[in-house]
């Protein structure tokens, strides 16, 4: 039997930062809102303090803090015609789960996408002829000037460490000269770079080229955000992606946010609650609110007048499709939205080891790096190189956990008495150089439902068909060279170029920047949501996230994705409140 | 628990529900909310560990004369104080007499509040008239020690150590001077966790604001003048701590944290100054200085120091302002008593949120980490590094304090 | 040393088992939040508990070639000391015991057809089935082609066998034995390099190897090494030998 709950304004489903953002913004005007998040409470204290944080393999490898694929997973193939198969244990990609969701254990890299990856293909096209059929890029329905306000308002909350490159069109030496106007400086000044970062910024300033300071979420001093909360300076302890932050040093959901929020008499949180489906009037054009079962395993429906799907792009694309809400993407007929423009990351890297230099790598922070943008977006001429869009290069001192980490040079074997005198020699005298590149959409690469493989109630898995297409391949061919040339120029003995010279596969680990699926657009024909994330079918139901993307650019999603969200939450606040109904007229 | 947000809601719903009635006074009802903040009642006369009604009583509390469980005190005819008069309310204050003109425990704070005069007594009065009544379903009863089993021993107690009689200022002193040592002494009734007490649980007053132990907790040394407690503390410093809930050094946490959310952080800043100019005129005696630890423990407290406690105190103890504690100077950590540091470093603690800080701050346990010995060095030295002074603690004042919190 | 070890370690057993492992206050375990303070309650803690019991899960002989194995992934030679040194058997022993035997966290739900190269673990079996199967068919494969259990091959013997597990050249059956050799290896370093309250790692040897300080929380002081090594002790989440007086 569901039990049936008392109808609120919101329900939020997932309790990550794009919900914890929306809870704040909205109990402002007093709205009873409710967030449903599958996992359970956590906070630095009791959960992740310094004491038991730094555990490489609870954490990491055990998988402490990310979703189980008993609960949720995905199947895979790399293309039509091949047999999916579930992701048994995650690799390539690790959705968070639990209070805070990614916000917790992500590495704090928190950039803006550039102007023109807003325009991915009238930017392109108008520079460079039209785009191939198969590659389904398309502009966002929203500029970076619209978003500008939304990037400050979050890297204010955040207390983003970092150097302005562009203030309102003032380029400023040491920042980076391609960025899109600031509006303000960051509220804190770049953290404190370490020797692998003094290399990397010689090297690419003796190419020519412009190093700035990777934008951090990791304190570079003591700060006290707009709401008041204060966090702690960063201490460089390299446990920061995949673990939470011990002490108070790392911008997430519960450093900066969550203490007001969960103070509002008006917001409730409630935890292990897996939402089933949104459920929907008899017409089709509005979402009555949502079914969910708890931690006993009993339903539970609870209506609301405004539903938001705050979990990861990945669910929330599945909640949409078995909530029968819009068309499933069929890529042999080009037909359908949801699904349609997954999206990833297209990355190589190349390692440099020293002789007579220890780089002491287990002194990092997540998003402690020095960074490049030359060829970045449309930040240089791709007059026939046959691809669009670029890469940042950035020298990231993250971490040096050992049983992630094994850097031995070209050619060592990897296990034995060879590989353990190369690891012993090089551990602590190797650093590396990411490519981080755009994922330009296509039309073969999207999710839909999987035909065999069903979760714990029976219902479909979502199915990714997904492989690197000819543009990531240019892109990276392009790119990773100029990051090999900047690697040589670091005096080092000697450099290794990891190229992206395969098919995706799901296991080792790239990034967790999946992106599209509920891609937002200027109409229902090329799209799931407007620009305000506002669901064309139902509109009271709304879709945060990378999702939204409709494809994905060189850098980290981020930024943008609690830009998208403050630009929705001020459009749900200052318009759809007053008079609900279609913000954007299809 | 409650926040403070929510007392003072609820005390705007009773006058909602009262005022009219009662024709009282807007002003001098003001007056009385200020001042029962400034006496902090409602922190004593709610049950805070149950998610108790405010005012309402139910709070058990572990005072030098045994666990009493702390009365209510809405306007309930049965079970609160509806059917008392102003005068039966200030005999209770002033003379710490019932309104059968029995004795009180002195565990409620008589022995301060008589240094009330009539009119902010009754302003609380008022005020708390305006408190709708809750029937509480508790009926205190006073698990006392003897001599005090016997009401009338209180008459022999109070002889000795109740100095009945409102606050006389000294006309020597700035006017600031005396409004702090007013609210100081009176309604702030600091000396009822600062002041050490005698084996009756009577305050001595040659230990006044020297520090004391309650509860398992270790109140500082608060005198602020030369050599006390807090004399590296600034005027300003003093205020911030009161005001804000953080400072330059530290932050408040569980009773001090109490008092801050309830009461002081709702203070004016004249009152707060006021306070800060009290205290920093209490100067003190040099405390001995301390034998230096052995070298072993010294260095088995400092590594441990070193892995577990600088990633937020610092190596240098210098802590981060507004936020971390810090070691270096501080009265909390070179006290004799260590209940406080022990107790902190085993169970952790939450530097409580406030206005002006919203966040809350924890520190983490760490009772399963380390052990009794490694407690008791890196206690040591840390009482011992970066110019403190305070005499070594040992393993087994830790393993009694585990064991004592483990019973509770 | 083993002594002074062992005893240390049951030492953390009884602590972390016996007193915060238990305590976790109702209000952190309230599954409704809000209109009130950040939840937290004294002495709560998550401290690590998974994978540090005693629960083993290999027989005698299982066991001894699981030793034989990561000794050769890791060897004991003159870098210093290998897996064995660090316990690795015992940890993956302790590991398979547990919910990571179990697959318990993982999506097991058939069916298993032939997978791509690119997707991944896709055994029918859960670690601790997939250790024990693929255990059973190498056995039988060194018997049939060497005369003798893997644990009794000479070390070069041994380190072919391995290599044609990672090529995949030798047939297991239905264990797959490049991916089972990629467990195994991902195993192996997971125990030689894993906070030692795990088994592995044993007086943190791994770290040592390698020059990483092991759980410290606090660089600060260090940030401007320029190139300089840095002579920093490990330490582990339940210590090092130096919080103890000398």
């Amino acid at each position: 039997m569901t039990q049936l709950h008392r109808e609120v304004d919101v329900v939020l489903v997932g309790f990550g930062w794009t919900a914890a953002i929306l809870a704040h913004e909205l109990t402002q005007d007093g709205l009873e809102v409710v967030a449903l998040e599958r996992g359970g409470w956590r906070d630095t204290p009791t959960d992740f303090p310094t004491t038991h944080a730094p555990d490489e393999l609870r954490y990491y490898w055990r998988h402490e803090m990310f979703q189980e694929t008993a609960q949720e997973t995905q199947t895979f193939r790399n293309r039509r015609g091949q047999t999916a198969l579930p992701i048994r244990r995650w690799g390539s990609y690790l959705p968070g789960v639990g209070v805070g969701g990614g916000g917790v254990h992500w590495n704090g890299q928190t950039f803006r996408f550039l102007p023109s990856d807003f325009l991915a293909r009238s930017h392109n096209e108008d520079r460079y002829g039209p785009l191939p059929d198969d590659m389904t890029v398309q502009d966002y329905p929203v500029t970076y000037d619209e978003l500008e306000p939304y990037f400050d308002q979050f890297e204010k909350l955040c207390g983003i460490s970092g150097q302005a490159g562009n203030l309102r069109g003032d380029i400023r030496a040491g920042g980076n000269p391609f960025e899109g106007w600031r509006s303000d400086e960051y509220p804190n000044p770049p953290m404190e770079m370490t020797f692998s970062q003094h290399r990397f910024a010689q090297g690419a300033h003796d190419m020519g080229l412009h190093p700035y300071p990777g934008p951090s979420a990791n304190m570079s001093r003591g700060y006290t955000n707009p709401l008041g909360v204060r966090l702690a300076p960063c201490t460089y302890c390299g446990f920061c992606e995949k673990f939470g932050c011990g002490n108070y040093s790392k911008a997430s959901p519960q450093t900066t946010i969550l203490p007001i929020v969960m103070q509002r008499p008006n917001f409730r949180l409630r935890t292990y609650c897996d939402v089933l489906h949104v459920n929907k009037d008899r017409d089709n054009t509005r979402a009555t609110g949502v079914t969910y079962v708890d931690a006993h395993g009993d339903l539970h429906e609870q209506p609301a007048q405004i539903v938001i799907l705050c979990g990861y792009q990945l669910s929330n694309t599945r909640l949409m499709m078995l909530s029968g809400i819009g068309e499933i993407y069929n890529p042999a007929t080009g037909e359908g939205q949801v699904g349609r423009n997954y999206t990833y990351q297209v990355m190589s890297g190349v390692d440099v080891f020293y002789d007579d230099a220890y780089t002491n790598e287990y002194i990092g922070a997540g998003a402690l790096g020095m960074v490049v943008d030359d060829y970045n977006g449309d930040n240089f001429d791709h007059s026939g190189l046959g691809f669009i869009g670029g890469a940042y290069i950035a020298c990231w001192t993250t971490n040096a956990r050992p049983i992630e980490n094994q850097p031995v040079p070209e050619g060592v074997p990897e296990w034995g008495a060879e590989w353990k005198s190369a690891l012993r020699k090089n551990f602590l005298r190797h650093t590396s150089l990411s490519v981080h590149g755009a994922s330009m959409a296509h039309r073969e690469n999207y999710l839909d439902l999987d035909p065999v493989y069903k979760d714990r109630y029976g219902r479909p898995l979502m199915r990714m068909t997904y492989d690197f297409t000819v543009n990531d391949r240019r892109l990276s061919e392009h790119i990773t060279p100029i990051a090999a040339d900047i690697a040589r120029g670091m005096g080092g003995r000697e450099i290794k170029v990891n190229s992206l010279d395969s098919s995706y596969d799901i296991w080792p680990y790239q990034t967790t920047h999946n992106t599209g699926g509920t891609i937002m657009g200027a109409s229902p024909d090329d799209s799931v949501v407007n620009r305000y994330l506002q669901s064309w079918d139902l509109h009271n139901l709304f879709v945060m996230g990378a999702g939204a993307f409709p494809q994905n650019a060189g850098y980290n999603p981020t930024g943008t994705v609690a830009a998208l969200t403050y630009f929705s939450a001020r459009a749900i606040r200052d318009q759809y409140l007053r008079d609900p109904g279609p913000l954007v007229q299809a | 628990m409650i926040g403070a947000r929510a007392i003072v809601a609820l005390g705007l719903a009773g006058i909602m529900q009262t005022a009219a009635a009662q024709d009282l006074s807007w002003s001098e009802m003001e007056r009385g909310r200020y001042l029962a903040i400034a006496s902090n009642c409602v922190s004593c006369h709610t049950d805070l560990d149950h998610d108790g009604t405010p005012w309402a009583g139910g709070r058990e509390m572990e005072t030098p004369f045994g666990v009493i469980v702390t009365p209510n005190i809405t306007s309930d005819d049965a079970t609160g104080i509806g059917r008392w008069t102003r005068d039966d309310f200030w005999r209770a204050l002033h003379e710490g007499r019932r309104r059968d003109g029995s004795y009180m425990y002195p565990a409620f704070p008589y022995t301060h509040f008589t240094r009330m005069p009539r009119q902010d007594v009754d302003a609380i009065y008022e005020y708390l008239r305006t408190i709708p009544p809750v029937e509480a379903d508790h009926v205190p009863e006073e698990e006392l020690l003897l001599p005090l089993q016997v009401r009338t021993a209180i008459s022999a107690w109070n002889a000795l150590h109740f100095d009945q009689g409102v606050f006389v200022p000294d006309l020597d002193k700035s006017d600031e001077w005396n409004r702090g040592a007013y609210l100081v002494t009176g309604p702030g009734h600091c000396g009822a966790c600062h002041t050490d007490r005698n084996i009756l649980g009577g305050e001595q007053e040659d230990e006044f604001l020297r520090g004391a132990t309650l509860e398992n907790w270790h109140a500082p040394n608060i005198r602020g003048g030369e050599h006390g407690g807090i004399a590296h503390w600034s005027h300003d410093d003093i205020v911030a701590y009161l005001g804000s809930g953080r400072n330059e050094h530290t932050a408040p946490m569980t009773r001090m944290g109490e008092v801050v959310e309830f009461s002081t952080q709702h203070l004016t800043e004249g009152d707060l100054s006021a306070i800060a100019t009290y205290l920093k005129s209490l100067e003190d005696t040099p405390r001995d200085a301390s034998d230096p630890p052995q070298e072993a423990v010294f260095q088995a407290g400092q590594a441990t120091y070193f892995d577990n406690c600088a990633a937020c105190h610092h190596a240098d103890g210098s802590g981060e302002a507004y936020m971390f504690a810090r070691l270096a100077g501080s009265n909390k950590v070179q006290s004799d008593d260590p209940t406080t540091l022990i107790r902190i470093i085993l169970e952790g603690a939450q530097a409580i949120p406030t206005n002006d800080h919203p966040g809350p701050l924890a520190m983490p346990a760490f009772d399963w980490k380390l052990d009794d010995d490694q407690i008791a060095d890196l206690i040591t030295y840390m009482r011992n590094a970066w110019g403190n002074n305070g005499p070594a603690v040992s393993a087994s004042d830790v393993a009694d304090l585990r064991e004592t919190l483990a019973e509770d | 040393m083993q002594q002074g070890h062992l005893g240390r370690r049951s030492f953390l057993r009884g602590s972390l088992l016996g007193f915060t492992a238990l305590v976790m206050p109702s209000a952190l375990r309230a599954l409704e939040f809000g209109g009130a303070n950040m939840p937290w309650s004294a002495g709560a803690a998550s401290p690590p508990y998974a994978g540090i019991t005693d629960a083993r899960y290999f027989a005698a002989s299982e066991y001894a070639m699981v030793d034989a194995i990561t000794a050769r992934i890791i060897p004991s030679d003159d870098t210093g000391p290998g897996a064995k040194e660090a316990g690795v058997a015992d940890f993956i022993d302790h590991q398979l015991a547990g919910f990571y035997g179990r697959g318990q966290r993982w999506y097991m739900q058939g069916p298993f057809p032939e997978p791509l190269e690119t997707q991944g673990y896709q055994a029918p079996h859960p670690p601790a089935e997939l250790w024990r199967t693929g255990l059973a068919a190498l056995e039988q494969h060194c018997r049939d082609n060497h005369g003798a259990g893997f644990a009794a091959l000479e070390d070069d013997t041994q380190d072919d066998i391995l290599r044609a597990m990672e090529d995949g050249e030798i047939d297991l059956g239905s264990t797959n034995a490049a991916q089972f050799f990629d467990f195994m290896r991902e195993m192996t370093i997971e125990g030689f390099f894993c906070d030692p309250v795990y088994g592995g790692n044993r007086d943190m040897v791994g770290w040592r190897m390698v020059g990483f300080p092991g759980a410290r929380y606090d660089y600060r002081d260090f940030l401007h090494h320029n190139g300089a090594s840095i002579d920093m002790p490990p330490v582990g989440l339940m210590g090092r030998p130096a919080w103890t007086r000398q």
